[in-house]
């Protein structure tokens, strides 16, 4: 009987390693491509030809909903990836967590913009106006404003690691307003309609309509993974960049 | 063409919107993907080498 003894690497470990990262990950980079561009054919079939074009409650303006909630839900969910990876840089110091999310930023700035301005086309026909102080409302617009402060700070700093552990605090400091997005429909009487697909009872729509409303969801969250893959690739070599271009300074000075 | 109902003109906008949106933030991702990997040809090009890469050649 023989006994191991070279030290198994995890898979954790392995992918701390920026360049195996790069290796281990890049596979997976068409793959997501193909498949985030398969679901959004797809996703759009359905919603422009099998779905149908109004319902009693909503209305006319239901397709948009097809693309407002799959934005709203990326704009929490990039969050929470954001400050998931806050966790790994401040409790772990996990080389890739900040990596993730320096490059998480501005994807889920975007998609939370993208978020408010469906929505606001929705309002009009649908509340008679483009913009109210609601609870939802105003606690989207803060998250928009926090993922930009996020960038600009990631921007304020030369050292990137020094960042990372600032901007991680700040992250989960922020995190704050998830929950408070999430549930002020519930706790302030709002224009907004409350939850209809994440219930403890179930979803509260017809299948015509929820399976439109799910492949897009998949669709736009597979889009922000490739997306976010490929931007954590482009820091990784950013920053070997920098590190290149700091040795070649160096390097002239001496 | 699909009928979009009376209120056609806000659906249009908001697919338009997420189109540019989503369009630029892909053309975005890929430029500064592309911009990013010449900087780095460049600098190996002229022979600079990161210290785990061992001594420039």
């Amino acid at each position: 009987m023989s006994i191991e003894t070279t030290p198994k690497q995890s898979w954790w470990n392995r992918i701390a390693n920026p360049g195996q990262f790069v290796a281990w990950t890049g596979r997976l980079l068409w793959p997501l491509t193909i498949l985030t561009a398969a679901l959004f054919v797809i996703g759009l079939w359905l919603v422009f030809f099998q779905s149908p074009g109004s319902t009693p409650n909503v209305g006319t303006t239901l397709r948009i909903l097809y693309i407002h909630v799959p934005n709203a839900w990326l704009s929490q969910f990039v969050y929470g990836i954001m400050a998931v990876s806050a966790l790994g840089t401040l409790v772990w110091r996990h080389p890739m967590a900040d990596v993730s999310m320096k490059a998480a930023a501005p994807l889920g700035a975007l998609f939370t913009l993208l978020a408010l301005f469906t929505g606001s086309l929705w309002g009009r026909p649908a509340w008679g106006t483009f913009w109210e102080w609601d609870g939802r409302m105003t606690s989207t617009l803060v998250l928009l404003f926090i993922y930009l402060g996020i960038v600009a700070l990631w921007r304020a700093f030369d050292d990137q690691l020094r960042a990372a552990r600032v901007i991680a605090v700040f992250t989960l400091v922020g995190a704050i307003n998830i929950p408070i997005i999430k549930f002020s429909v519930d706790w302030w009487s709002t224009l907004h309609q409350p939850a209809s697909v994440l219930r403890a009872d179930g979803p509260r729509m017809p299948p015509e309509i929820l399976t439109p409303l799910l492949v897009m969801f998949f669709a736009f969250t597979f889009l922000f993974l490739t997306l976010h893959l490929k931007a954590m690739h482009t820091e990784i070599k950013r920053r070997r960049v920098m590190t290149m271009q700091r040795r070649a300074a160096q390097g002239a000075e001496s | 063409m699909i009928e979009l109902g009376p209120h056609a003109v806000f659906i249009v906008w908001a697919y338009i919107g997420v189109i540019i949106g989503v369009g630029g933030l892909i053309g975005w991702t890929l430029y500064d993907a592309r911009r990013t990997d010449k900087k780095l040809a460049d600098l190996e090009a002229r022979g600079i080498r990161r210290r785990s890469a061992g001594p420039a050649a």
